[in-house]
């Protein structure tokens, strides 16, 4: 304070001038003249339906077969979980269906399950990233309790709740009494298969318990080549939810016949969950899905219809802009 | 804030031995002067700091919520991530706090280094201020500060007089007048040592009150204010002066008044803490959906938990009685689930919202500070922003309670009449050459004294002067004069000789003087008796000589009793050189006429004269004073000296003492006269006063001065017209003034009931009301009706009301309506109001800085006013209410968003974005923005503001932030929150998109949409404006390639891959458009239908730029 007001008498503390400082900087003002409404309603319209055109014919280009499984593969009803449960029963399963309209390659392979929630918070945290990625950071299992150690205190890997519930259906599909090849390589992300998932890591103690989840791994491939795993360690976002299971290399022609064989051993019975095999083709859209087309076209049409609505508000009940006699104390100069 | 009652008791005095600082500071442990105004050092950084920060609500909230993370069952966010926003907050209020104090560290070191000249053993050698102790005797040279407060023991000169100036501690510039006491300044003179006990109060922070006695050989020797110099002031004038150290360091009066004014709370933050309460019914809601959706869950999956793999709550080989895994039972999993929920919602109350205020108040003060417009050149003072809470409050003001003199006028007096023994001068209306002729002929030719201010005498008084000295009239003129040189506590400063003066001066020729004085009326009344004849120009606590046309007259001063707010006059009592003792008296004509001799009819006749003039003076807007005198002798002369003697060494209660010594020779006086000062008008206060009103803020004048000065400044000022008619109430009794109260509502139709009027038939009231009336009105039951009759009138004028009763009205608004109240005002007298008022506002005139001191906004002229409120007030406004409901909204969209999600995971907190992102959302993805646009969006130009002060009235209809706004934007939330969550799941239902995907889509188009709907609201685009907004987007977008970049996340590599997807992108573009389309068609709704006048006046405003012609109609409609 006190060096301050010294100086003060020599020096003018006139603020500096500065457009800045007066809050003069040069300015872009926008205001909503009616030629912008209008213009950016109609620009809207005329972006989106073609969008959603494009969009929608994508979508009706995708062909795709759904067949669920889970109930016609189980012998009774009551005994549905001691059946799953047992390994000795038999679970193979036979399907068919035909092919609705031509398949080009590649035809996607997808299982679905339904009401299983791989988004619940315990289920999604259980799982150890270091683990997979690092081989000296193997006994880092905390957050996979209680699938993180066998009984006698050795670390699993992949541990956690998430590799240890590993989807082990499986399909063998024919067509025309001719095996399908199913391509099962590269069904997982490049960085996954690249960076996340080691090379140099082996399953250890895998699905070792009593207590069997789901599928065991081949002790002598790296991690980097479980390409099942690391799709289903991909946890879905939804409970209700598809996962790639191959790819077929061939096209499949209109009315074929595809016969599938289906070991069912997952068990979603417990939780009522269902499983379907999904055999679809893809676009730039991916699967089979109407909904952006649709809301392309729908938004797209809304502007339009907007945009006249306002056209002909600004024809018929035109407000001069920045007229004088709309403030409120011209209107009623009484209330002064 | 009340200075005079400030009449501390003392039951342990401090002593002083002089010249023993050992023997001073054994006894008791007085602070030595090394002074610290940082906080902290290096060791107690951290602790102290943390412990100041924790004294904040949001930072507890921050804590507990960290805290609750903790807990192993709640551990939603990792333990890093959640303490990342706690410690983000922390560690940029460390920064700050440690830079400012390693700068108060600096000035401190600086201060505590320099030298000053102590007496020990062998003379005065220099020494550290640090190691300064109470009780050593210090030399200051001339132009030095002083270290410490000191009671002066000697000076240069003689008399034992020391300048000095105040500048640092109260702002005032001019010189003051401090003493040694003649016993010690002889004594030292003589090279004695000086040793003694000086007993005085406890260290205190009123600067304007000292009280002590120094015991010297036995005598008891008073001191007071008059006697001691304060530590940061500077002496001026003095060769050297010589004083005791009484208070060091810590204990010095400087150091003590160095807190800041208590701070307020603006109006805004108090609606938006309703809100935030709304907002905390949504978090709860919210946080019992998710607990009680859990419990269901729970309770419907009862006998499936054990094989669910997300539960897996018993291990089956054990049995029956397997292990549990965290699972606490059905009715604590659901507590848990509520304890989570509010984790993850944490933000839905937008704690941060407070931290960014500030950021964004911070930056509008440097705007307002740097504003060029409201810098004064003539006391060279910039605007100053001494709070920082309310910068959106000056947008709303309803009320301006002002101060007159000062505030409203320059404070610079000037004497233009006088009345003197029943008659008026100053009227003449004679050519200056005659004047000068008169005046030369008058007074010979050589005038010796050359004063700054031009006064020009009038003749015949000047004439008057120039007879012998005999009659009535001759010699009350000759006491008049006498007393306006006399009375007074001013000092003359004479430049070009030597500070001793000597008899030969007189025969010099013309020598400059400088008077130099606490109040300008003493000023002003001083160079009057100057220019009239009679020139003051030596002052010493003991004697004053003043040359009466050329006659040099030694005057012993036996005792002054300065002016105070209870007796409002002034005496001071003089022996002259004959031996004859007189005590002169100024002072209002309120406390003066009661106390005047009334024995003979001519008094009478007299006062009644003297009465007629004043009103005549006071209507034309003068200050007036009343002088009279009175002759002393014997007993009562005794008497008084023994009363003042006692009163003057008197510890305890020496102010009523005091007081009670001049009750006793001010009486009987004899009238001799009148005098009035002119106080002119500050530039522009007119034209501010009608755009305020124009604006629909109410302008109460509340002045210390009489009803007619106050009613002629009112006409000058614009504040009152012709065509008004003035209610004027002067009760001297309750009754009386609930008589005037009635009447004037009668009159003017007054409902009773609810206040409201039905009378258009009348023009514009004003209200008249003094302060007697205000006395009765306050305290009794009268309060509502006259607040129901103010709120009729267009103005309000108060004269002659105290400090107490200025804060006393502005408590009667605050109480009675929800408006804004903004206090303005120049002088400690101001204090009370400035800070009983919402907002306070201090002017840096020349009645010192107390009411700057006390103030939330200072500036240096009035008519700033209209820009601080008409331009700035509106455009913080504006901000910081539209800030606020973004804000609101920009946390509630995202919780919602989040919520959604979460009652698509079984009630299970579970959270699709990564947990940086989380963190990050509020802190670094969109913060920016915010802060930048509450800081330099502007609807409206400066010009248009000023042109059309109507537009103000925005802020009193609350336009920006009300309630309804507030639900709007809610439900806009829902809605967006409603687009951003469905959007996305429609377009990926029963597809292979994974848990990272879906939270980083998410993450993007929560960041894009709340910054696209930011963009849709910004009203004025400036580079900085697009930097923050677009490069929000592209901040986020690096954080998330990095945070996708590291292989330990199972978010891993996600960007890459989506950005490689079509539907990704389109699917962000759907999320906006259908987000923010009903917001867009409301807008453009509400533009057509219903245009706010804002939005008029802004398309009018950029209209025209574009085309010049169109502004022309609209410049005669609207003004």
């Amino acid at each position: 304070m006190s060096s301050d007001d010294g100086s003060s008498k020599k020096v003018s503390r006139k603020p500096r001038y500065s457009r800045f400082t007066q809050q003069e900087l040069p300015a872009c003002k926008p205001i909503l003249t009616p030629a912008l409404v209008i213009g950016i309603l109609m620009c809207l319209g005329i972006i989106f339906i073609p969008i959603g055109l494009l969009a929608l014919s994508a979508s009706e280009n995708v062909v795709e077969v759904v067949d669920r499984y889970d109930d016609v593969c189980i012998p009774s009803t009551d005994q549905k979980v001691g059946f799953i449960k047992d390994p000795a029963t038999n679970k193979t399963c036979i399907r068919s269906f035909t092919i609705p309209k031509k398949m080009r390659k590649p035809v996607y392979v997808y299982y679905q399950l339904d009401n299983f929630y791989q988004n619940h918070r315990r289920y999604v945290k259980s799982r150890s990233d270091r683990q997979l990625w690092n081989p000296k950071a193997e006994s880092s299992t905390t957050p996979c309790d209680p699938e993180g150690q066998t009984s006698d205190g050795k670390p699993i890997v992949p541990c956690g709740l998430i590799a240890w519930s590993l989807f082990n259906d499986t399909y063998m599909l024919s067509k025309n009494d001719a095996a399908l090849q199913i391509n099962k390589k590269d069904i997982a992300w490049r960085s996954d298969r690249t960076h996340k998932f080691g090379s140099n890591i082996y399953p250890k103690n895998f699905q070792n318990g009593t207590l069997i989840g789901g599928a065991k791994l081949d002790e002598s491939i790296p991690l980097s080549q479980q390409e099942d795993l690391m799709v289903w360690m991909r946890t879905s976002a939804l409970p209700t939810f598809r996962k790639l299971y191959g790819k077929i290399e061939t096209d499949l022609e209109a009315n074929e016949k595809i016969t599938v064989t289906i070991q069912n051993n997952y068990n979603t019975y417990s939780f009522n969950g269902r499983k379907k095999l999904v055999i679809s083709t893809a676009t730039w859209i991916g699967g089979k899905n109407d909904f952006i087309g649709k809301m392309y076209m729908a938004v797209g049409g809304t502007s339009i219809v907007l945009g006249v609505i306002f056209s002909l508000l600004y024809v018929f009940k035109p407000r001069p802009l920045g007229d004088p006699s709309y403030l409120s104390w011209n209107k009623s100069p009484t209330l002064d | 804030m009340k200075l005079e009652d400030n009449t501390t008791r003392h039951d342990n005095p401090r002593l002083i031995h002089i010249n023993d600082p050992k023997k001073t500071c054994d006894n008791s442990h007085f602070s030595g002067n090394e002074i610290r105004t940082s906080k902290y050092t290096l060791l107690n950084f951290l602790p102290k700091n943390l412990f100041i920060q924790f004294h904040r609500v949001a930072y507890l909230y921050f804590l507990a919520i960290a805290a609750l993370n903790q807990l192993p069952p709640l551990a939603v966010f990792g333990r890093t991530v959640s303490l990342f926003p706690l410690l983000f907050v922390l560690t940029v209020t460390a920064v700050k706090d440690g830079y400012e104090d390693w700068r108060r560290h600096r000035s401190d070191r600086n201060e505590n280094n320099r030298e000053a000249l102590v007496l020990q053993s062998d003379g005065f050698h220099p020494k550290r201020w640090k190691m300064i102790q109470a009780g050593e005797v210090l030399k200051i040279s001339s132009d030095e500060t002083i270290p410490c407060d000191m009671v002066l023991l000697a000076t240069s000169d003689p008399s034992g007089i020391a300048y000095i100036q105040t500048m640092n501690l109260d702002g005032e510039s001019n010189l003051k007048t401090r003493y040694a006491r003649q016993e010690t300044n002889k004594l030292f003179l003589e090279g004695t040592m000086i040793s003694g006990i000086i007993t005085c109060e406890q260290p205190n922070r009123n600067i304007y009150e000292f009280m002590a006695n120094m015991e010297l050989n036995g005598n008891f020797l008073p001191l007071s204010q008059s006697n001691i110099i304060l530590r940061g002031c500077q002496l001026k004038n003095t060769e050297w002066a010589v004083g005791v150290v009484v208070y060091a360091g810590q204990d010095t009066k400087a150091m003590l008044n160095s807190a800041m004014s208590p701070s307020k709370r603006s109006r805004l933050e108090t609606y938006m803490n309703r809100e935030t309460f709304w907002l905390s019914v949504f978090l709860l809601i919210m946080c019992l959906v998710v607990g009680l959706g859990m419990g269901l869950w729970l309770n419907r999956h009862k006998f499936q938990l054990d094989t669910l793999p997300y539960y897996r709550k018993v291990y089956f080989q054990k049995g029956k009685d397997g292990k549990k895994y965290k699972y606490y039972g059905i009715p604590m999993e659901t507590f848990f689930s509520f304890l989570s929920s509010i984790i993850v919602f944490q933000i839905m109350i937008p704690i941060s919202l407070y931290i960014t205020m500030e950021l964004v108040r911070l930056g509008q003060s440097y705007f307002m500070i740097g504003d060029q417009h409201m810098y004064d050149s003539l006391s060279n003072s910039r605007f100053q922003c001494r709070s920082l809470n309310i910068n959106e409050d000056l947008g709303q003001i309803r009320y301006i309670l002002s101060d007159k003199t000062g505030t409203l006028t320059e404070n610079k007096m000037e004497f233009k009449k006088a009345s003197i023994w029943g008659k008026s001068y100053g009227d003449s209306k004679a050519g200056s050459r005659e004047i000068d002729a008169t005046v030369e002929e008058c007074m010979g030719s050589g005038r010796k004294w050359k004063l700054k201010s031009e006064i020009t005498p009038d003749t015949e008084l000047i004439k008057l002067l120039y007879k012998d000295l005999h009659g009535e009239e001759r010699i009350a003129a000759y006491d008049f004069f006498l007393t306006l040189a006399a009375c007074n506590t001013v000092i003359p400063i004479l430049t070009g000789i030597p500070s001793s003066i000597s008899g030969s001066l007189l025969s010099d020729g013309q020598t400059s003087i400088d008077y130099q004085g606490e109040s300008p009326d003493e000023q002003a009344l001083v160079a009057a008796a100057s220019a009239y004849g009679y020139t003051l120009f030596e002052r010493t606590s003991g004697h004053i000589v003043i040359d009466a046309n050329g006659e040099k007259l030694r005057l012993d001063v036996l005792g002054l009793h300065e002016f105070d707010s209870v007796r409002k006059r002034m005496s001071v009592v003089i022996r002259f050189p004959n031996g004859s003792v007189k005590v002169l008296v100024k002072g209002a004509d309120t406390s003066m006429f009661s106390i005047l001799k009334k024995d003979l009819p001519c008094d009478d006749r007299m006062r009644h004269v003297t009465q007629v003039h004043l009103n005549d003076y006071s209507s034309e807007g003068l200050r007036t004073l009343v002088v009279a005198s009175r002759d002393l002798s014997g007993e009562l002369l005794a008497e008084w000296q023994q009363m003042y003697e006692d009163a003057c060494t008197s510890l305890t209660d020496r102010v009523v003492k005091l007081r009670q010594a001049a009750a006793l020779i001010e009486c009987n006086l004899t009238l001799l006269g009148a005098t009035a000062i002119e106080d002119r008008l500050q530039e522009g206060v007119p034209e501010a006063i009608e755009s305020l009103r124009q604006a629909g803020i109410k302008v109460w004048v509340l002045t210390g001065d009489k009803q007619e000065t106050a009613i002629s400044i009112g006409l000058s000022c614009r504040l009152l017209t012709a065509d008004m008619h003035q209610i004027i109430i002067n009760g001297n009794s309750e009754h009386e003034c609930r008589k005037l109260l009635c009447d004037a509502k009668a009159k003017y139709h007054v409902n009773y009931i609810t206040g409201e009027e039905d009378r258009p038939t009348f023009g514009p009231l004003a209200l008249i009301i003094d302060g007697n009336s205000l006395v009765y009105i306050l305290e009794k039951d009268l309060e509502y009706e006259l607040f129901n009759l103010t709120t009729l009138c267009k103005v309000v004028l108060c004269c002659r009301v105290a400090p107490l009763q200025k804060a006393g009205i502005v408590d009667m608004i605050k109480s009675r309506t929800d408006d804004l109240t903004l206090a303005i005002g120049d002088g400690a007298n101001d204090v009370s109001m400035i800070q009983m008022a919402d907002v306070g506002v201090g002017i840096c005139g020349q009645e010192g800085r107390q009411a700057v001191m006390a103030s939330d906004f200072a500036m240096g002229q009035f008519r700033f006013l209209k820009r601080l409120l008409l331009v700035h007030g509106h455009w913080n406004y504006q901000r910081l209410g539209y800030l606020i409901l973004y804000n609101f909204y920009r946390n509630a969209v995202f919780v919602l968003m989040l919520f959604w999600y979460i009652l698509c995971t079984a009630f299970s907190t579970t959270s699709a974005l990564t947990d940086w992102s989380s963190v990050f959302y509020s802190v670094i993805y969109t913060s920016v923005p915010t802060v930048v646009v509450g800081i330099l969006d502007k609807d409206l130009s400066h010009k248009t503001l000023l042109k059309y002060p109507k537009l103000y009235a925005a802020g009193h209809r609350q336009e920006s932030y009300n309630m309804t706004l507030f639900w709007i934007t809610m439900v806009d939330t829902l809605w967006q929150s409603l687009v951003l969550f469905y959007v996305p799941l429609f377009t990926y239902r029963e597809s292979t998109i994974d848990i990272w995907s879906m939270g980083s889509l998410w993450t993007i188009a929560v960041v894009i949409l709340v910054n696209v709907h930011l963009a849709m609201d910004i009203q004025r685009w400036v580079f900085v404006t697009h930097a923050a907004i677009w490069g929000s987007i592209v901040v986020t977008y690096g954080c998330m390639v990095v945070l996708d970049s590291i292989p330990v996340f199972p978010n891993y590599g996600t960007i890459y891959h989506l950005v490689k997807s079509p539907v990704y992108w389109i699917s962000i573009l759907l999320i906006m458009v259908i987000g923010l389309l009903p917001r867009f068609i409301f807008k453009v709704c509400r533009q057509i239908f219903w245009p706010s006048d804002i939005q008029i006046a802004r398309e009018a405003e950029i209209l025209r730029k574009r085309r010049p012609f169109f502004g022309s109609n609209a410049d005669q409609d609207s003004s």
